[in-house]
Protein backbone atom coordinates (compact mmCIF):
# COMPACT_ATOMS: atom_id res chain seq x y z
CA UNK A 1 0.00 0.00 0.00
CA UNK A 2 1.23 3.49 -0.80
CA UNK A 3 1.21 6.21 1.85
CA UNK A 4 0.13 8.81 -0.67
CA UNK A 5 -1.16 8.07 -4.16
CA UNK A 6 -1.91 10.89 -6.59
CA UNK A 7 -3.37 9.91 -9.93
CA UNK A 8 -3.99 12.11 -13.01
CA UNK A 9 -4.41 15.19 -10.84
CA UNK A 10 -5.49 18.29 -12.76
CA UNK A 11 -6.11 21.86 -11.78
CA UNK A 12 -6.66 25.00 -13.83
CA UNK A 13 -7.08 28.63 -12.79
CA UNK A 14 -9.22 29.97 -15.60
CA UNK A 15 -7.38 29.16 -18.81
CA UNK A 16 -4.10 28.41 -17.05
CA UNK A 17 -3.45 24.73 -16.39
CA UNK A 18 -1.30 24.70 -13.26
CA UNK A 19 -1.15 20.94 -12.76
CA UNK A 20 -1.77 18.36 -15.45
CA UNK A 21 -1.95 14.58 -15.20
CA UNK A 22 0.20 14.47 -12.08
CA UNK A 23 0.98 10.95 -10.99
CA UNK A 24 2.81 10.28 -7.71
CA UNK A 25 3.15 7.16 -5.60
CA UNK A 26 4.92 7.61 -2.30
CA UNK A 27 5.75 4.60 -0.14
CA UNK A 28 5.24 4.55 3.64
CA UNK A 29 8.22 6.07 5.43
CA UNK A 30 9.66 7.48 2.20
CA UNK A 31 11.31 10.88 2.03
CA UNK A 32 10.24 12.43 -1.27
CA UNK A 33 11.63 15.69 -2.54
CA UNK A 34 9.71 17.74 -5.07
CA UNK A 35 11.76 20.27 -6.98
CA UNK A 36 11.20 22.46 -9.98
CA UNK A 37 11.52 26.05 -11.15
CA UNK A 38 9.27 28.80 -9.79
CA UNK A 39 5.75 28.46 -11.18
CA UNK A 40 6.11 24.73 -11.84
CA UNK A 41 3.01 24.02 -9.68
CA UNK A 42 4.69 22.55 -6.60
CA UNK A 43 2.76 24.53 -3.98
CA UNK A 44 -0.45 24.08 -5.95
CA UNK A 45 0.17 20.33 -5.78
CA UNK A 46 0.55 20.60 -1.98
CA UNK A 47 -2.62 22.69 -1.76
CA UNK A 48 -4.47 20.02 -3.73
CA UNK A 49 -3.13 17.19 -1.56
CA UNK A 50 -3.86 19.08 1.70
CA UNK A 51 -7.38 20.04 0.56
CA UNK A 52 -6.89 23.80 0.35
CA UNK A 53 -7.80 23.56 -3.34
CA UNK A 54 -10.24 21.25 -5.13
CA UNK A 55 -8.88 19.44 -8.17
CA UNK A 56 -10.65 19.58 -11.52
CA UNK A 57 -9.88 15.92 -12.12
CA UNK A 58 -7.91 12.96 -10.83
CA UNK A 59 -7.75 11.37 -7.41
CA UNK A 60 -5.76 11.41 -4.17
CA UNK A 61 -5.58 8.54 -1.68
CA UNK A 62 -4.01 8.45 1.77
CA UNK A 63 -2.99 4.93 2.77
CA UNK A 64 -5.55 3.57 0.29
CA UNK A 65 -8.39 5.80 1.48
CA UNK A 66 -9.75 8.22 -1.15
CA UNK A 67 -9.53 11.79 0.15
CA UNK A 68 -10.09 13.75 -3.07
CA UNK A 69 -13.48 15.10 -2.00
CA UNK A 70 -12.67 15.50 1.69
CA UNK A 71 -12.17 19.00 3.16
CA UNK A 72 -8.77 19.95 4.59
CA UNK A 73 -9.93 19.44 8.19
CA UNK A 74 -10.97 15.83 7.51
CA UNK A 75 -7.58 15.11 5.91
CA UNK A 76 -5.89 16.41 9.06
CA UNK A 77 -7.93 13.93 11.10
CA UNK A 78 -6.76 11.13 8.79
CA UNK A 79 -3.11 11.91 9.50
CA UNK A 80 -2.09 14.52 6.93
CA UNK A 81 -0.19 17.52 8.27
CA UNK A 82 1.53 20.36 6.46
CA UNK A 83 3.67 23.45 6.83
CA UNK A 84 3.38 26.51 4.62
CA UNK A 85 5.84 28.27 2.34
CA UNK A 86 4.81 31.57 3.99
CA UNK A 87 4.82 30.91 7.72
CA UNK A 88 1.24 30.78 8.98
CA UNK A 89 1.11 30.92 12.77
CA UNK A 90 -0.76 32.76 15.53
CA UNK A 91 1.42 35.83 16.13
CA UNK A 92 -0.39 37.16 19.21
CA UNK A 93 0.05 33.90 21.12
CA UNK A 94 2.95 32.17 22.83
CA UNK A 95 4.81 29.27 21.25
CA UNK A 96 3.10 26.93 23.71
CA UNK A 97 -0.34 28.22 22.76
CA UNK A 98 0.44 27.76 19.05
CA UNK A 99 1.34 24.12 19.55
CA UNK A 100 -1.58 23.56 21.98
CA UNK A 101 -3.94 24.85 19.27
CA UNK A 102 -2.46 22.29 16.92
CA UNK A 103 -3.15 19.49 19.39
CA UNK A 104 -6.62 20.84 20.16
CA UNK A 105 -7.52 20.57 16.46
CA UNK A 106 -7.59 16.78 16.69
CA UNK A 107 -9.21 16.67 20.12
CA UNK A 108 -12.95 16.64 20.83
CA UNK A 109 -12.20 19.22 23.47
CA UNK A 110 -12.15 21.86 20.73
CA UNK A 111 -15.97 21.98 20.91
CA UNK A 112 -16.10 22.36 24.67
CA UNK A 113 -17.31 25.84 25.76
CA UNK A 114 -16.87 25.05 29.46
CA UNK A 115 -13.36 23.57 29.74
CA UNK A 116 -10.60 26.16 30.07
CA UNK A 117 -7.75 25.50 27.65
CA UNK A 118 -5.06 26.68 30.07
CA UNK A 119 -6.16 23.96 32.52
CA UNK A 120 -5.79 21.04 30.08
CA UNK A 121 -2.61 19.65 31.63
CA UNK A 122 -2.30 16.70 29.23
CA UNK A 123 -2.51 18.93 26.13
CA UNK A 124 -0.05 21.41 27.59
CA UNK A 125 2.40 18.63 28.51
CA UNK A 126 2.20 17.26 24.95
CA UNK A 127 2.74 20.74 23.53
CA UNK A 128 5.77 21.29 25.76
CA UNK A 129 7.16 17.96 24.66
CA UNK A 130 6.64 18.88 20.97
CA UNK A 131 8.46 22.17 21.50
CA UNK A 132 11.30 20.40 23.32
CA UNK A 133 11.56 18.04 20.34
CA UNK A 134 12.38 20.97 18.05
CA UNK A 135 14.71 22.57 20.61
CA UNK A 136 12.33 25.33 21.71
CA UNK A 137 11.32 23.93 25.09
CA UNK A 138 12.91 26.79 27.00
CA UNK A 139 11.02 29.37 24.92
CA UNK A 140 7.56 27.84 25.35
CA UNK A 141 6.08 30.86 27.14
CA UNK A 142 7.63 33.46 24.85
CA UNK A 143 5.32 35.36 22.50
CA UNK A 144 5.67 34.33 18.87
CA UNK A 145 6.24 38.00 18.01
CA UNK A 146 9.51 37.84 19.98
CA UNK A 147 11.00 34.95 18.01
CA UNK A 148 13.28 34.82 14.99
CA UNK A 149 12.26 33.58 11.55
CA UNK A 150 14.14 30.34 12.04
CA UNK A 151 12.45 29.71 15.38
CA UNK A 152 9.06 30.24 13.75
CA UNK A 153 9.94 27.64 11.11
CA UNK A 154 10.66 25.23 13.93
CA UNK A 155 7.36 26.10 15.64
CA UNK A 156 5.58 25.23 12.39
CA UNK A 157 7.32 21.87 12.32
CA UNK A 158 6.53 21.32 16.02
CA UNK A 159 2.86 22.02 15.32
CA UNK A 160 2.83 19.51 12.49
CA UNK A 161 4.71 16.84 14.47
CA UNK A 162 2.50 17.38 17.55
CA UNK A 163 -0.41 16.03 15.52
CA UNK A 164 1.51 12.76 15.09
CA UNK A 165 0.82 12.68 11.34
CA UNK A 166 1.23 9.73 9.01
CA UNK A 167 2.16 11.95 6.08
CA UNK A 168 3.89 15.30 6.52
CA UNK A 169 4.00 17.89 3.72
CA UNK A 170 6.84 20.42 4.14
CA UNK A 171 6.66 23.43 1.84
CA UNK A 172 10.15 24.96 1.61
CA UNK A 173 11.13 24.44 5.28
CA UNK A 174 14.59 25.95 4.68
CA UNK A 175 13.38 29.11 2.92
CA UNK A 176 14.71 32.32 4.47
CA UNK A 177 16.90 30.54 7.04
CA UNK A 178 20.52 31.34 7.82
CA UNK A 179 23.21 28.68 7.32
CA UNK A 180 23.19 27.80 11.02
CA UNK A 181 19.40 27.63 11.13
CA UNK A 182 19.39 25.40 8.05
CA UNK A 183 21.68 23.00 9.82
CA UNK A 184 19.37 22.93 12.85
CA UNK A 185 16.24 22.31 10.78
CA UNK A 186 18.06 19.67 8.72
CA UNK A 187 19.03 17.80 11.90
CA UNK A 188 15.49 18.15 13.16
CA UNK A 189 14.02 16.65 9.98
CA UNK A 190 16.59 13.85 9.96
CA UNK A 191 15.45 12.89 13.48
CA UNK A 192 11.81 12.38 12.45
CA UNK A 193 11.09 8.64 12.69
CA UNK A 194 10.39 6.63 9.56
CA UNK A 195 6.77 5.94 10.54
CA UNK A 196 6.10 9.44 9.25
CA UNK A 197 6.22 9.76 5.48
CA UNK A 198 7.62 13.12 4.38
CA UNK A 199 7.04 14.97 1.12
CA UNK A 200 9.09 18.13 0.85
CA UNK A 201 9.29 21.00 -1.61
CA UNK A 202 12.67 22.69 -1.49
CA UNK A 203 14.88 24.89 -3.64
CA UNK A 204 18.04 24.49 -1.58
CA UNK A 205 19.60 21.43 -3.21
CA UNK A 206 22.57 21.35 -0.80
CA UNK A 207 20.37 20.43 2.13
CA UNK A 208 17.47 18.77 0.34
CA UNK A 209 19.18 16.23 -1.92
CA UNK A 210 20.80 14.42 1.02
CA UNK A 211 17.45 14.13 2.71
CA UNK A 212 15.47 12.51 -0.12
CA UNK A 213 15.02 8.84 -0.99
CA UNK A 214 13.45 9.79 -4.29
CA UNK A 215 13.05 13.04 -6.17
CA UNK A 216 10.29 14.30 -8.47
CA UNK A 217 11.08 17.20 -10.79
CA UNK A 218 8.06 19.30 -11.74
CA UNK A 219 7.87 21.46 -14.83
CA UNK A 220 4.86 23.30 -16.27
CA UNK A 221 2.50 21.53 -13.84
CA UNK A 222 3.64 17.99 -14.64
CA UNK A 223 6.16 15.52 -13.23
CA UNK A 224 8.97 15.68 -15.79
CA UNK A 225 11.55 13.44 -14.10
CA UNK A 226 11.35 11.02 -11.22
CA UNK A 227 13.85 8.72 -9.58
CA UNK A 228 16.68 8.43 -7.10
CA UNK A 229 19.12 11.29 -6.62
CA UNK A 230 21.59 9.76 -9.05
CA UNK A 231 18.91 9.07 -11.67
CA UNK A 232 17.49 12.59 -11.48
CA UNK A 233 20.89 14.27 -11.60
CA UNK A 234 21.92 12.11 -14.57
CA UNK A 235 18.73 12.73 -16.52
CA UNK A 236 19.35 15.36 -19.27
CA UNK A 237 15.80 16.69 -18.82
CA UNK A 238 16.72 17.93 -15.32
CA UNK A 239 19.52 20.09 -16.75
CA UNK A 240 17.20 21.23 -19.50
CA UNK A 241 14.54 22.32 -17.00
CA UNK A 242 16.97 24.19 -14.76
CA UNK A 243 19.50 25.50 -17.29
CA UNK A 244 17.60 25.53 -20.59
CA UNK A 245 18.64 23.81 -23.74
CA UNK B 1 5.92 39.15 43.15
CA UNK B 2 7.61 42.28 44.47
CA UNK B 3 6.07 44.79 46.86
CA UNK B 4 5.18 47.21 44.06
CA UNK B 5 3.34 44.52 42.05
CA UNK B 6 1.55 43.41 45.20
CA UNK B 7 0.46 46.97 45.89
CA UNK B 8 -0.80 47.30 42.31
CA UNK B 9 -2.82 44.09 42.53
CA UNK B 10 -4.21 45.22 45.85
CA UNK B 11 -5.24 48.55 44.33
CA UNK B 12 -6.86 46.76 41.37
CA UNK B 13 -8.82 44.42 43.63
CA UNK B 14 -9.87 47.34 45.80
CA UNK B 15 -11.09 49.34 42.77
CA UNK B 16 -12.94 46.29 41.45
CA UNK B 17 -14.64 45.70 44.82
CA UNK B 18 -15.72 49.35 45.04
CA UNK B 19 -17.04 49.24 41.45
CA UNK B 20 -18.98 46.06 42.23
CA UNK B 21 -20.46 47.63 45.34
CA UNK B 22 -21.44 50.78 43.41
CA UNK B 23 -23.11 48.77 40.63
CA UNK B 24 -24.99 46.56 43.09
CA UNK B 25 -26.24 49.53 45.11
CA UNK B 26 -27.36 51.77 42.22
CA UNK B 27 -30.98 52.01 43.44
CA UNK B 28 -29.72 53.29 46.80
CA UNK B 29 -27.58 56.17 45.60
CA UNK B 30 -28.84 57.10 42.12
CA UNK B 31 -31.33 59.97 42.39
CA UNK B 32 -34.78 59.33 40.90
CA UNK B 33 -36.37 56.46 39.03
CA UNK B 34 -35.35 57.86 35.62
CA UNK B 35 -31.67 57.39 36.32
CA UNK B 36 -32.24 53.93 37.79
CA UNK B 37 -34.01 53.08 34.56
CA UNK B 38 -31.02 54.46 32.61
CA UNK B 39 -28.76 52.20 34.68
CA UNK B 40 -30.91 49.22 33.64
CA UNK B 41 -30.57 50.33 30.02
CA UNK B 42 -26.78 50.48 30.40
CA UNK B 43 -26.77 46.85 31.56
CA UNK B 44 -29.12 45.77 28.75
CA UNK B 45 -26.93 47.46 26.13
CA UNK B 46 -23.85 45.95 27.77
CA UNK B 47 -25.34 42.47 27.16
CA UNK B 48 -26.22 43.47 23.59
CA UNK B 49 -22.72 44.83 22.99
CA UNK B 50 -21.16 41.64 24.38
CA UNK B 51 -23.31 39.75 21.89
CA UNK B 52 -22.05 41.83 18.95
CA UNK B 53 -18.45 41.84 20.20
CA UNK B 54 -18.36 38.05 20.43
CA UNK B 55 -18.35 38.14 16.63
CA UNK B 56 -16.20 41.26 16.17
CA UNK B 57 -13.58 40.63 18.85
CA UNK B 58 -13.33 36.86 18.87
CA UNK B 59 -14.40 35.77 15.39
CA UNK B 60 -13.29 38.79 13.33
CA UNK B 61 -16.80 39.23 11.90
CA UNK B 62 -18.47 42.65 12.00
CA UNK B 63 -22.24 42.32 12.08
CA UNK B 64 -24.47 45.25 11.15
CA UNK B 65 -27.64 43.19 11.52
CA UNK B 66 -27.82 42.38 15.22
CA UNK B 67 -30.48 45.04 15.73
CA UNK B 68 -32.71 42.67 13.75
CA UNK B 69 -32.12 39.84 16.25
CA UNK B 70 -32.46 42.17 19.25
CA UNK B 71 -35.78 43.51 17.97
CA UNK B 72 -36.98 40.02 16.96
CA UNK B 73 -36.76 38.96 20.62
CA UNK B 74 -38.35 42.21 21.83
CA UNK B 75 -41.23 42.01 19.33
CA UNK B 76 -41.81 38.32 20.07
CA UNK B 77 -42.23 39.01 23.78
CA UNK B 78 -44.55 41.95 23.09
CA UNK B 79 -46.65 40.03 20.54
CA UNK B 80 -46.88 36.90 22.72
CA UNK B 81 -47.92 38.89 25.78
CA UNK B 82 -50.48 40.72 23.65
CA UNK B 83 -51.80 37.35 22.47
CA UNK B 84 -52.35 36.25 26.08
CA UNK B 85 -49.24 34.13 26.70
CA UNK B 86 -47.72 34.09 30.16
CA UNK B 87 -44.34 35.72 30.77
CA UNK B 88 -42.47 32.42 31.02
CA UNK B 89 -43.89 31.15 27.69
CA UNK B 90 -43.35 34.51 26.01
CA UNK B 91 -39.69 34.62 27.11
CA UNK B 92 -39.04 31.02 26.04
CA UNK B 93 -40.71 31.63 22.68
CA UNK B 94 -38.73 34.84 22.20
CA UNK B 95 -35.46 32.99 22.80
CA UNK B 96 -36.46 30.07 20.56
CA UNK B 97 -37.63 32.30 17.69
CA UNK B 98 -34.57 34.55 17.95
CA UNK B 99 -32.30 31.49 17.89
CA UNK B 100 -34.14 30.27 14.77
CA UNK B 101 -33.65 33.74 13.25
CA UNK B 102 -29.99 33.68 14.27
CA UNK B 103 -29.53 30.33 12.53
CA UNK B 104 -30.93 31.85 9.31
CA UNK B 105 -28.74 34.96 9.70
CA UNK B 106 -25.67 32.79 10.32
CA UNK B 107 -26.35 30.32 7.53
CA UNK B 108 -26.70 33.16 5.01
CA UNK B 109 -23.98 35.51 6.20
CA UNK B 110 -21.26 32.96 7.00
CA UNK B 111 -21.00 32.09 3.33
CA UNK B 112 -18.49 34.92 3.27
CA UNK B 113 -16.33 37.09 5.54
CA UNK B 114 -15.08 40.70 5.54
CA UNK B 115 -17.13 43.27 3.65
CA UNK B 116 -19.40 40.56 2.23
CA UNK B 117 -20.36 39.48 5.75
CA UNK B 118 -21.04 43.08 6.78
CA UNK B 119 -23.27 43.66 3.75
CA UNK B 120 -25.29 40.46 4.21
CA UNK B 121 -25.90 41.11 7.92
CA UNK B 122 -26.80 44.72 7.08
CA UNK B 123 -29.33 43.50 4.50
CA UNK B 124 -30.81 40.95 6.91
CA UNK B 125 -31.11 43.59 9.64
CA UNK B 126 -32.86 45.90 7.19
CA UNK B 127 -35.30 43.11 6.28
CA UNK B 128 -36.20 42.83 9.97
CA UNK B 129 -36.64 46.60 10.15
CA UNK B 130 -38.84 46.47 7.01
CA UNK B 131 -40.98 43.74 8.55
CA UNK B 132 -41.34 45.69 11.81
CA UNK B 133 -42.32 48.79 9.86
CA UNK B 134 -44.63 47.29 7.23
CA UNK B 135 -46.20 44.22 8.85
CA UNK B 136 -48.68 46.46 10.65
CA UNK B 137 -51.09 43.64 11.57
CA UNK B 138 -48.44 41.94 13.70
CA UNK B 139 -46.10 44.71 14.80
CA UNK B 140 -48.38 47.74 14.89
CA UNK B 141 -46.13 49.38 12.27
CA UNK B 142 -44.98 52.88 13.18
CA UNK B 143 -47.20 52.88 16.28
CA UNK B 144 -45.34 49.95 17.80
CA UNK B 145 -46.68 47.60 20.49
CA UNK B 146 -46.97 48.14 24.21
CA UNK B 147 -45.84 45.48 26.65
CA UNK B 148 -48.77 44.92 28.99
CA UNK B 149 -46.89 44.08 32.19
CA UNK B 150 -43.58 43.02 33.68
CA UNK B 151 -43.07 39.56 35.17
CA UNK B 152 -42.97 38.85 38.91
CA UNK B 153 -40.41 36.05 39.38
CA UNK B 154 -40.75 34.24 42.74
CA UNK B 155 -43.48 36.68 43.67
CA UNK B 156 -41.20 39.73 43.38
CA UNK B 157 -42.78 42.32 41.14
CA UNK B 158 -40.43 44.04 38.67
CA UNK B 159 -42.81 46.94 38.19
CA UNK B 160 -40.59 49.41 40.07
CA UNK B 161 -37.36 50.67 38.43
CA UNK B 162 -35.31 49.55 41.44
CA UNK B 163 -36.58 45.96 41.34
CA UNK B 164 -36.25 45.85 37.56
CA UNK B 165 -32.67 47.07 37.88
CA UNK B 166 -31.88 44.31 40.41
CA UNK B 167 -33.33 41.64 38.11
CA UNK B 168 -31.43 43.07 35.12
CA UNK B 169 -28.22 43.10 37.16
CA UNK B 170 -28.64 39.39 38.00
CA UNK B 171 -29.24 38.52 34.34
CA UNK B 172 -26.28 40.70 33.32
CA UNK B 173 -24.00 38.98 35.86
CA UNK B 174 -25.07 35.54 34.59
CA UNK B 175 -24.50 36.60 30.96
CA UNK B 176 -21.10 38.09 31.81
CA UNK B 177 -20.03 34.90 33.60
CA UNK B 178 -21.25 32.70 30.71
CA UNK B 179 -19.42 34.98 28.26
CA UNK B 180 -16.21 34.84 30.29
CA UNK B 181 -16.43 31.04 30.41
CA UNK B 182 -17.13 30.88 26.69
CA UNK B 183 -14.26 33.05 25.47
CA UNK B 184 -11.73 31.45 27.83
CA UNK B 185 -12.78 27.90 26.98
CA UNK B 186 -11.22 25.48 24.55
CA UNK B 187 -13.99 26.44 22.13
CA UNK B 188 -13.13 30.12 22.65
CA UNK B 189 -9.52 29.32 21.73
CA UNK B 190 -10.77 27.59 18.56
CA UNK B 191 -12.89 30.65 17.76
CA UNK B 192 -9.96 33.05 18.18
CA UNK B 193 -7.89 30.78 15.97
CA UNK B 194 -10.46 31.06 13.18
CA UNK B 195 -10.27 34.84 13.55
CA UNK B 196 -6.46 34.93 13.19
CA UNK B 197 -5.68 32.11 10.73
CA UNK B 198 -8.77 30.42 9.27
CA UNK B 199 -6.81 28.53 6.60
CA UNK B 200 -4.29 27.21 9.11
CA UNK B 201 -7.12 26.22 11.47
CA UNK B 202 -8.74 24.19 8.73
CA UNK B 203 -5.43 22.42 8.05
CA UNK B 204 -5.17 21.67 11.78
CA UNK B 205 -8.52 19.84 11.74
CA UNK B 206 -10.97 22.57 12.79
CA UNK B 207 -14.33 23.06 11.10
CA UNK B 208 -14.03 26.83 10.67
CA UNK B 209 -17.59 27.35 9.39
CA UNK B 210 -19.22 25.35 12.18
CA UNK B 211 -17.15 27.09 14.87
CA UNK B 212 -18.27 30.46 13.53
CA UNK B 213 -21.87 29.22 13.31
CA UNK B 214 -21.85 28.10 16.98
CA UNK B 215 -20.38 31.45 18.04
CA UNK B 216 -23.08 33.24 16.04
CA UNK B 217 -25.74 31.19 17.86
CA UNK B 218 -24.38 32.17 21.28
CA UNK B 219 -24.20 35.76 20.10
CA UNK B 220 -27.86 35.50 18.98
CA UNK B 221 -28.80 34.09 22.38
CA UNK B 222 -27.26 37.09 24.15
CA UNK B 223 -28.98 39.47 21.70
CA UNK B 224 -32.28 37.71 22.53
CA UNK B 225 -31.73 38.15 26.29
CA UNK B 226 -30.94 41.85 25.76
CA UNK B 227 -33.97 42.29 23.47
CA UNK B 228 -36.33 40.70 26.00
CA UNK B 229 -35.02 42.88 28.82
CA UNK B 230 -35.31 45.93 26.56
CA UNK B 231 -38.97 45.20 25.79
CA UNK B 232 -39.76 44.83 29.49
CA UNK B 233 -37.81 47.93 30.50
CA UNK B 234 -39.32 50.24 27.89
CA UNK B 235 -42.71 48.44 28.00
CA UNK B 236 -42.90 49.38 24.34
CA UNK B 237 -41.31 48.31 21.10
CA UNK B 238 -41.32 50.07 17.71
CA UNK B 239 -39.39 49.91 14.37
CA UNK B 240 -36.42 52.16 15.38
CA UNK B 241 -35.30 49.25 17.62
CA UNK B 242 -34.62 47.29 14.44
CA UNK B 243 -33.14 50.17 12.43
CA UNK B 244 -29.56 50.35 11.17
CA UNK B 245 -28.64 52.75 14.02
CA UNK B 246 -29.65 50.06 16.52
CA UNK B 247 -27.23 47.65 14.87
CA UNK B 248 -24.41 50.17 14.47
CA UNK B 249 -24.57 51.44 18.07
CA UNK B 250 -23.28 48.25 19.75
CA UNK B 251 -20.50 48.05 17.15
CA UNK B 252 -19.38 51.56 18.17
CA UNK B 253 -19.79 50.67 21.85
CA UNK B 254 -17.60 47.58 21.43
CA UNK B 255 -14.89 49.39 19.47
CA UNK B 256 -14.80 52.38 21.83
CA UNK B 257 -14.68 50.22 24.96
CA UNK B 258 -12.20 47.71 23.58
CA UNK B 259 -13.16 44.91 21.23
CA UNK B 260 -12.10 41.39 22.17
CA UNK B 261 -12.10 42.10 25.90
CA UNK B 262 -14.68 41.24 28.56
CA UNK B 263 -14.96 44.70 30.13
CA UNK B 264 -14.55 46.73 26.93
CA UNK B 265 -18.11 46.28 25.64
CA UNK B 266 -19.49 47.05 29.12
CA UNK B 267 -17.49 50.28 29.37
CA UNK B 268 -18.45 51.20 25.78
CA UNK B 269 -22.14 50.69 26.57
CA UNK B 270 -21.79 52.77 29.76
CA UNK B 271 -20.13 55.63 27.86
CA UNK B 272 -22.66 55.80 25.02
CA UNK B 273 -25.72 55.36 27.22
CA UNK B 274 -24.58 58.06 29.66
CA UNK B 275 -23.96 60.53 26.85
CA UNK B 276 -27.26 59.57 25.20
CA UNK B 277 -29.46 59.66 28.30
CA UNK B 278 -27.69 61.91 30.81
CA UNK B 279 -25.45 64.37 28.97
CA UNK B 280 -28.18 64.94 26.38
CA UNK B 281 -30.27 66.61 29.10
CA UNK B 282 -27.64 69.35 29.37
CA UNK B 283 -26.07 69.46 25.90
CA UNK B 284 -28.35 69.87 22.91
CA UNK B 285 -25.68 68.75 20.44
CA UNK B 286 -24.89 65.54 22.33
CA UNK B 287 -24.58 63.60 19.06
CA UNK B 288 -21.69 65.85 18.08
CA UNK B 289 -20.14 65.36 21.49
CA UNK B 290 -20.41 61.58 21.15
CA UNK B 291 -18.81 61.77 17.71
CA UNK B 292 -15.95 63.85 19.13
CA UNK B 293 -15.44 61.30 21.92
CA UNK B 294 -15.23 58.48 19.35
CA UNK B 295 -12.68 60.46 17.32
CA UNK B 296 -10.57 61.08 20.44
CA UNK B 297 -10.70 57.41 21.40
CA UNK B 298 -9.65 56.33 17.91
CA UNK B 299 -6.81 58.89 17.93
CA UNK B 300 -5.39 58.25 21.39
CA UNK B 301 -6.59 54.76 22.31
CA UNK B 302 -7.26 52.97 19.01
CA UNK B 303 -7.51 49.65 20.83
CA UNK B 304 -10.40 51.02 22.96
CA UNK B 305 -10.75 52.49 26.43
CA UNK B 306 -10.14 49.34 28.50
CA UNK B 307 -7.03 48.02 26.71
CA UNK B 308 -5.83 51.61 26.21
CA UNK B 309 -6.08 52.36 29.93
CA UNK B 310 -4.33 49.06 30.71
CA UNK B 311 -1.54 50.10 28.34
CA UNK B 312 -1.16 53.46 30.07
CA UNK B 313 -1.08 51.81 33.51
CA UNK B 314 1.58 49.35 32.30
CA UNK B 315 3.67 52.20 30.93
CA UNK B 316 3.31 54.13 34.17
CA UNK B 317 4.33 51.10 36.21
CA UNK B 318 7.32 50.47 33.96
CA UNK B 319 8.40 54.10 34.32
CA UNK B 320 8.04 53.95 38.10
CA UNK B 321 9.98 50.71 38.36
CA UNK B 322 12.80 52.24 36.29
CA UNK B 323 12.94 55.38 38.43
CA UNK B 324 15.98 55.35 40.75
CA UNK B 325 15.18 54.86 44.42
CA UNK B 326 15.66 58.02 46.47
Amino acid sequence: MTALAVRDLQKSFGGLRVTQQIHLEIAPGERRLIIGPNGAGKTTLFNLIAGDLRPDGGSIALFGQPITRLPARARAHLGLARTYQIITLFPKDTLLRNVTLSLLGLSRLRWNPLARLDRQAHLIAQAESALARVGLGAMAHRSLAETSYGERRRVEIAMALAQNPRVLLLDEPFAGLSIDERGEVKALLAAIPRDITIVMIEHDMDVALDFADRISVMHFGAIAVEGTRAEVVADPRTKEIYLGE
Amino acid sequence: MNARQGAFQGAFRGTFAVALLLVASVPLWVPGSYYISVASEVLIYAIFTLSVDLLIGYAGLVSLGHGGLFSLAAYTVAVCLGAGFGHFSAILLAIAITLAGTAVFAALSLRTTGVGFIMITLALGQIMWGLAYRWVGLTGGDNGISVASRPAPFGVTLATPAHFYDATLIVFALCLFAYWMFVNSAFGASLKGTRDQPRRMSALGYDVWLIRFCAFMFSGFLAAVAGILFAYRAEFISPPTAALTASAEPVLMAISGGSGTILGPVVGALLVEIVKNVASAYISRWNMMLGAIFVLIVMFMPEGLVPGTARLVRRLRARRSKAPAT
